[in-house]
């Protein structure tokens, strides 16, 4: 159906991608595979007609073919579902469906056909959406199935998708992956790009894995497993994690029946207490949305709580200032690094000071000393590996990953009896993954106490001495690392209940 | 105070509503695309001055009206370059074209006619008022509805033409999706830039009209900075009718309310510095009653996320 030969993309010195060979047949999943960083979007930008690729070629059905934007990639039958969606939100389901290839008569929108169009589409490929309903009161599961019909009902026969099961919940991910077999069995060919091996092994019929931009396995998933792919991705063994035991001591934070409101007002915490003692991590499991964030926000002070008591080593710390609460001796991994974990347009080295840079040794009396500085930001990002031209770079230029390591760098070294890391992983690829996660277990080690609060169950799995779960605000469910499972966890977090 | 309020009330509010409807109309389809355009205020100036101007070299209405649109149309797409092409800031961008018009009008004003301050000659020809014929003959809804000038009918009748465009038609929904997510339209391959000209093409257009009915329809003379600040009524009026047409005709219509009425205040003995900040104290309260985050929210996505 589909054939890549030879695609090179460069951008200036740096080669994104170099000499890939791809190829996609009828009703089959072909997954890629790879780090951050190692190519997988901007070879499925090229595909879709987002980008150019400097030299090789693009054969679609066996004829060579040029695609410089998304309509043309539309036109010969390739969609894209992308990671971040692309919808209105107070368009209905079907207004997003069939945007810009709407039923009309002259130039009237004719929004009835468009309903019965969408509906009948959705019926045929098994999928159970109301039309009439506006996307935004919509779960993120039924969002996505839109983008899906939405390439459906463009022609696509070829289907490619940008990390579909990020936004997930476990629950949803198998309904996708279903939805996906549907889909070949009807005969269309999807092309999944993922950096989760488990849903890799589950679907996919091949594996290509890419590293720095080069193509470093091409497997049959029968002839493989996620060992294989693992090591082909990063380019080395990956170690299991193991958690030595480590007594755990006082309560470093305390947590007590707080709550907190929404910008609308209503509660979005409700009534939670967690203790977190020295060499221990806790981990917080959920699904994004339900008060998570409001929970990280209140204890680092960005906002305020309504109600109950926050204590850092019995330090009443509630509502108090961000800096305060720091220094008091937090450090705290926002979940999303552009809006609180780093400025844009600030270079890498003012990020990594940006914490510290008023206390001793980077300044004495308040007089910055560069030299220290220097040694002190050339040594983090040797040890996280943050990849950058030079640490004057401003830190939009990284890639997700690579600034996510920064910010790590700049949380964890810092030695402080309690760090919250708020998703410390996401978007970072798997070698990343590793090092960050043997960094915090470190910091537990060494008899500090980790909040961790992450929508990646296998990340809060690895690391947790224990669990606690949100649902709607609340805390549902609480379990040691010996009688914690991903079936419990997923239950809960759903919104179910666990007997 | 039976003086106050009369028959003649409704009839001046109408007049005074058209130029914050038109203005307001165009305010509200550069919001759909996500363009906040604060210059509304200058492209009124600019096309009361054209009007006037070209009326007094072709003593033609109808032709000065033309020429005021295209004018007007032409320094509105200033501002869509600076704003869509250069990606420069909407706010700032839209104080810059006010500030230009008043400036250029100034100056054309005492180059081109020789007067400070205002300008009129007798030669010059106002808009003309229209009877309607059927409404005309009904008793009481004939004196308040008909005798306007056609400019005050072409604002409602763009109303409802806008309504219509932008609830049923095509491109229509296309102009709210462009406003609501430009990364996904782009994505689903819609121009977003020709659709911001577009926009911003007709708030030019309506602004021209909005200034002609100011200088030709109420008066027939020009007079430095003679928008008064309307420009920025008809944004507040765009706000509270939350880009919708009708919303848009509902809060214009209050604002012209409180301008006709202030005028009658000057009647009574009321200071007349009073009643002219009546429809300012208005649209002040009129922000605190109605205050509405989803438009402020829609111009901070827009502002930047065009890439």
């Amino acid at each position: 159906m589909l054939e890549l030969r030879g695609i090179t993309k460069k951008y200036g010195e740096f080669t994104a991608n170099d000499q890939i060979d791809f190829s996609l047949v009828k009703q089959e999943i072909h997954a890629i595979v790879g780090e951050n960083g190692a190519g997988k979007t901007t070879l499925m930008r090229m595909l879709y007609g987002m980008e150019e690729p400097t030299s090789g070629d693009i054969f679609v059905h066996d004829k060579k073919r040029k695609i410089q934007s998304p309509n043309d990639a539309i036109g010969l039958g390739i969609g894209m579902v992308h990671q971040h969606f692309m919808l209105f939100p107070s368009f209905t389901i079907a207004e997003n469906v069939v945007f810009h290839h709407e039923p009309r008569k002259k130039w009237r929108y004719d929004r009835k056909k468009a309903n019965q169009e969408v509906e009948q589409l959705a019926k045929k490929f098994g999928m159970e959406i109301n039309p009439n309903q506006k996307i935004s009161d919509a779960p993120v599961g039924v969002q996505q199935r839109v983008e899906i019909l939405k390439v459906l009902y463009q022609g696509a026969e070829i289907i490619i998708l940008d990390e579909p099961t990020a936004v997930l919940t476990p629950l949803e991910v198998k309904d996708l992956l279903n939805s996906l077999r549907e889909l070949v069995k009807m005969g269309k060919s999807i092309i999944l790009i993922t950096h989760k091996l488990n849903e890799v092994m589950e679907v996919a019929d091949r594996i290509t894995v890419l590293r720095d931009g080069k193509v470093s396995g091409s497997l049959k998933k029968e002839a493989t497993d996620t060992e294989e792919l693992s090591r082909l991705m990063v380019g080395r063994e990956l170690q299991k994690k193991q958690l030595p035991k480590v007594t755990s001591g006082k309560a470093v934070l305390d947590v007590n029946q707080v709550y907190v409101n929404d910008s609308k007002n209503k509660a979005a915490v409700e009534n939670i207490s967690v203790q977190v003692h020295q060499g221990e991590i806790v981990g917080v499991a959920g699904v994004s949305g339900n008060g998570q964030s409001e929970l990280i926000q209140a204890i680092t002070g960005l906002v305020k709580t309504s109600a109950g008591k926050i204590r850092i080593n019995d330090h009443d710390v509630t509502n108090h200032s961000v800096r305060q609460i720091r220094d008091r001796g937090l450090s705290h991994i926002p979940e999303d690094r552009y809006l609180w974990g780093a400025a844009k347009s600030a270079s890498i080295l003012d990020n990594l000071i940006m914490t510290d840079y008023r206390k001793s040794p980077l300044a004495q009396r308040g007089i910055l000393n560069k030299g220290k500085i220097h040694s002190y930001v050339n040594n983090s990002i040797k040890r996280f590996d943050v990849k950058a031209s030079s640490i004057n770079t401003s830190a939009q230029y990284l890639s997700g990953g690579n600034l996510q390591k920064l910010i790590a760098a700049r949380e964890i070294q810092k030695d402080t009896p309690l760090l919250l890391a708020a998703e410390p992983t996401r978007g970072v690829d798997i070698g990343a993954m590793e090092f960050i996660h043997e960094q915090i277990i470190e910091k537990r080690n060494n008899g500090d106490a980790v909040l961790l609060i992450s929508s990646e169950l296998s990340e809060i799995l690895a690391l947790s001495d224990r669990v606690l779960v949100m649902f709607e605000g609340k805390i549902v469910g609480e379990f040691d690392r010996e009688n914690v499972s991903e079936e419990k966890l997923s239950l809960l977090m759903a919104g179910g209940t666990y007997e | 105070m039976s003086s106050l309020f009369d028959l003649s009330l409704i009839d001046s509010t109408l007049r005074m509503m058209a130029p914050l409807l038109l203005a307001g109309l165009g305010g509200a389809i550069c919001a759909r695309v996500g363009i906040f355009n604060v210059g509304l205020d200058g492209l009124m100036l600019m096309g009361a001055f054209i009007g006037v101007a070209a009326n007094a070299f072709t003593n033609n209405i109808w032709l000065s009206i033309l020429i005021a649109v295209v004018g007007t149309l032409i320094f509105s797409l200033l501002f869509g370059y600076m704003v869509i092409h250069l990606q420069a800031n909407m706010i700032v961008t839209g104080i810059a074209i006010n500030f230009l018009s008043i400036g250029a009008t100034t100056f054309a004003l005492r180059t081109i006619f020789d007067v400070q301050g205002a300008y009129y000659n007798n030669e010059m020809v106002g808009l003309p008022t229209w009877r309607i014929p059927v409404i005309d003959d009904i008793p009481l809804l004939g004196n308040l509805l008909s005798g306007q000038s056609p400019v005050v009918y072409l604002g409602i009748l763009i109303t409802i033409a806008m309504y219509i465009f932008l609830k049923k038609s095509v491109l229509g929904s296309h102009f709210d999706a462009v406003g609501i997510n430009p990364v996904a339209a782009k994505s689903q391959g819609i121009k977003i830039k020709k659709i911001q000209y577009q926009a911003v093409i007709i708030s030019g257009i309506l602004c021209a009209l909005g200034g002609v009915q100011l200088s030709l329809g109420q008066v027939t003379m020009f007079s430095e900075n003679m928008t008064g600040g309307r420009g920025f009524i008809a944004l507040v009026a765009t706000m509270l009718g939350q880009s919708n047409p009708i919303g848009v005709f509902l809060s214009s219509s209050l604002f012209g309310f409180t301008e006709a009425i202030s005028i009658r205040f000057q009647g009574l003995n009321i200071p007349t510095n009073f009643t002219l900040m009546l429809p300012y104290v208005i649209t002040i309260l009129a922000m605190f009653i109605f205050k509405d985050r989803t438009q402020l929210n829609a111009m901070k996505n827009s502002q930047g996320s065009s890439r």
